[in-house]
């Protein structure tokens, strides 16, 4: 096998007294989807925070691509190629579908020798719809402001941006939260096309059905470590969620059992 | 998301524009161009109304009327079309007013300076530019550094600047209007594109003011002053500033989701200078255009303004929670304003009517904008900033 994409090594990330993320080791490989599972202050979200360069690990590596990744900044993390969609999705819902998956990174036209230059519409337009239709996203309009979109069709647009920007790694933050069944399912399938696309998904979520729709392995959180990883054909939701709830536990004890009671913020 | 979760969600692929009733789209649409048949109505009521009520005796649609009204909407324009971006990007500019004032004295200060040194009246006249609308941009680069690096609430900031400025402007002028320009700056700041004559003896002059006196003066017209060109100059390059340029993007980007653009790798904080500079700069315009008109600077001319601006700017449909606006809503804004006031005038209505009217089409502009959101759905942006 090829060495992983990403690599987490004994990652540790403290907010003053509070052990947010203990001594976390994982790997994600090109082309699988990851469920990073877990209750409300699991650790899930401040582990990802540390991948995506919001916070800065205080303990460990992260390795991307086989190179020490230390991003300072998530726009680091972006032009490395590390996608993380929040659950803002990160849209201006008064601009439209191609003004969205283009913004900070708009195309523009130079007049007269580059003293002038405006916005490509065109263009981007152009290139928005390829890379909608390539994920097999359809919208009835590109050009009216995304606030009249439902959710399910935001997320699409947030993923076509990391789609479009070459993302290597995309990240995914309860994606499917405040969806109906339908457009649950439309956001599973685009997970899916990205895998397809050879671009792997760490998907971030406490809802069990939608991992195992999904994901290829698993990954359970607890009090900030991790407490099991398996593959998805390998456990069942009982026992997910036994380590879910702290029940269950596959790591060395190597941590205090009273830093895991402490409650952590999410 | 949250705040979506009261909605119901639609599968994807259907829009939920798609399932709008032919009647609400008309409400769409009105609410869209209201201001436009607002200014219609208003004009044709004038038309109408002013000859009834005078015998016929005085008609509203006149050239010199017409060319009253642009005169008389240049600086509440000016400062309008920069506030408009800073709304766009949810911030709000209270200092411009004064800083108008500032850059009618400053210019006058260094227009009179660079005369009395010697420097002939056009590079003179540059000299009063680059010193008024300079200084306006220093105190919009302040206002942008503290209201971007030091998080302090844009409201509070350029309040506090706006009476920095005003005691430096009354400082600089010393309490006086700055008098003692070189004449011929009149010129400059009301001589006109076109001159025409009606009748006997007259006659279309183009670029040239005719000697005339007497009757021919009285008949005479004088259309598109020079301002006026210089305003509707400054209209075209916002307006392509704000809807064809990076630059406008972001200014709505920022003002649609502050989060949304610092997380895509906006210069937010870099974005927010310039806009307070250029804001202040359309004020610096308006103040050394007063200093030509008057051929005097002084530190009481902006103020009055400020608020007549701020509401053209809302009445044009630039929306106070940012994120919507357009440069031609607020030129429409501004009309509105501008041709109400005259138009009461003519009709002999006590001016301090104007004020009623003005409120009144203010709120009734953010009604209209709060009842297209309703009709679209549209969730109120949750105020990032």
């Amino acid at each position: 096998m090829t060495e992983a994409l990403l690599s987490v090594r004994n990652v540790t990330k403290r907010f003053g007294g509070l052990v947010a993320v203990s001594d976390v080791s994982f790997d994600i490989n090109r082309g699988e989807v990851v469920g990073l599972l877990g209750d409300n202050g699991a650790g899930k979200s401040t582990l990802i925070k540390c991948i995506s360069g919001v916070h800065q690990a205080e303990e460990g590596e992260i390795f991307f691509e086989g190179k020490r990744a230390e991003f300072a900044h998530p726009i680091d993390a972006r032009s490395h190629g590390i996608e993380t969609i929040y659950q803002d999705l990160a849209l201006a819902n008064n601009l439209d579908v191609g003004a969205n998956i283009f913004l900070g990174r708009e195309v523009k036209k130079s007049y007269l020798g580059g003293l002038i230059k405006t916005l490509d519409e065109q263009h981007m337009l152009r290139e928005s719809r390829q890379t909608l239709n390539s994920l097999q996203i359809q919208f009835p309009t590109l050009t009216q402001p995304i606030e009249s979109l439902s959710g399910g069709q935001r997320q699409a647009v947030a993923i076509a941006r990391a789609v479009y920007w070459d993302a290597k790694l995309m990240i995914m933050d309860e994606p499917t939260n405040n969806l109906g069944v339908i457009e649950q399912r439309k956001v599973l399938d685009l997970i899916r096309a990205l895998r397809e696309r050879g671009v792997p998904v760490i998907l971030i979520t406490h809802i069990l059905p939608d991992a195992f729709a999904v994901a290829d392995r698993l990954i359970v959180m607890h009090g900030g470590r991790k407490v099991a990883e398996k593959t998805t054909a390998a456990t069942n939701t009982e026992e997910l969620v036994q380590y879910m709830v702290g029940a269950r536990d596959d790591a060395p004890k190597g941590a205090p059992e009273t830093q895991r009671e402490i409650p952590l913020p999410q | 998301m949250t705040e979506r979760g009261s909605r119901i969600v639609l599968p994807a692929g259907t829009s939920p524009s798609g399932l709008r009733t032919s009647s609400q789209r008309l409400a769409l649409l009105l609410s869209r161009i209201w201001a436009w048949l607002f200014l219609a109505l208003m004009i044709l009521f004038f038309v109408i109304a002013v000859p009834l009520m005078s015998g016929g005796s005085v008609n509203f649609l006149t050239i010199r009327n017409s060319q009253n009204i642009l005169v008389a909407i240049i600086p509440v324009l000016l400062l309008g079309l920069g506030q408009t971006f800073v709304i766009i990007a949810a911030g709000i500019d209270l200092s411009v007013g004064w800083v108008m004032s500032l850059a009618s004295v400053l210019s006058a200060l260094a227009l009179r300076w660079a005369f009395d040194s010697g420097a002939p009246l056009f590079p003179a006249v540059l000299v009063g530019l680059v010193a008024g609308v300079g200084g306006a941009a220093v105190v919009g680069f302040v206002n942008g550094v503290i209201i971007s690096k030091l998080k302090v609430p844009a409201f509070i900031v350029t309040l506090g600047t706006s009476f920095i400025v005003r005691g430096v402007a009354y400082l600089m002028s010393e309490n006086t209007t700055v008098i003692g320009l070189p004449a011929g700056i009149r010129a400059y700041g009301n001589d006109a594109l076109l001159y025409y004559i009606p009748g006997e003896g007259g006659g279309l002059y183009f670029l040239d003011r005719p000697e005339v006196s007497g009757e021919l003066l009285r008949r005479m017209d004088t259309i598109l002053p020079y301002p006026v060109v210089v305003t509707a100059f400054v209209v075209l390059c916002t307006m392509f500033l704000l809807h064809k340029t990076q630059f406008g993007r972001h200014t709505y980007a920022i003002g649609g989701s502050l989060q949304a653009a610092e997380r895509t790798g906006i210069p937010v904080d870099r974005h927010i200078i310039k806009l307070y500079i250029l804001s202040a700069s359309t004020a610096g315009i308006a103040g050394f255009l007063s200093t030509l008109r008057f051929t005097a600077g002084s530190a009481v001319i902006g103020d009055p303004l400020l608020l007549s601006s701020i509401a053209a700017v809302i009445i044009g449909g630039v929306s106070l929670f940012g994120g919507a606006g357009t440069v031609i809503g607020t030129v429409i804004g501004a009309l509105i304003i501008a041709v109400l006031t005259t138009g009461l005038v003519m009709l002999n209505v006590e001016a301090f009517w104007q004020f009623i009217v003005v409120g009144t089409v203010v709120i009734i502009a953010v009604l209209i904008d709060q009842s297209r959101d309703l009709i679209t759905g549209r969730q109120r942006r949750n105020a990032a900033a």
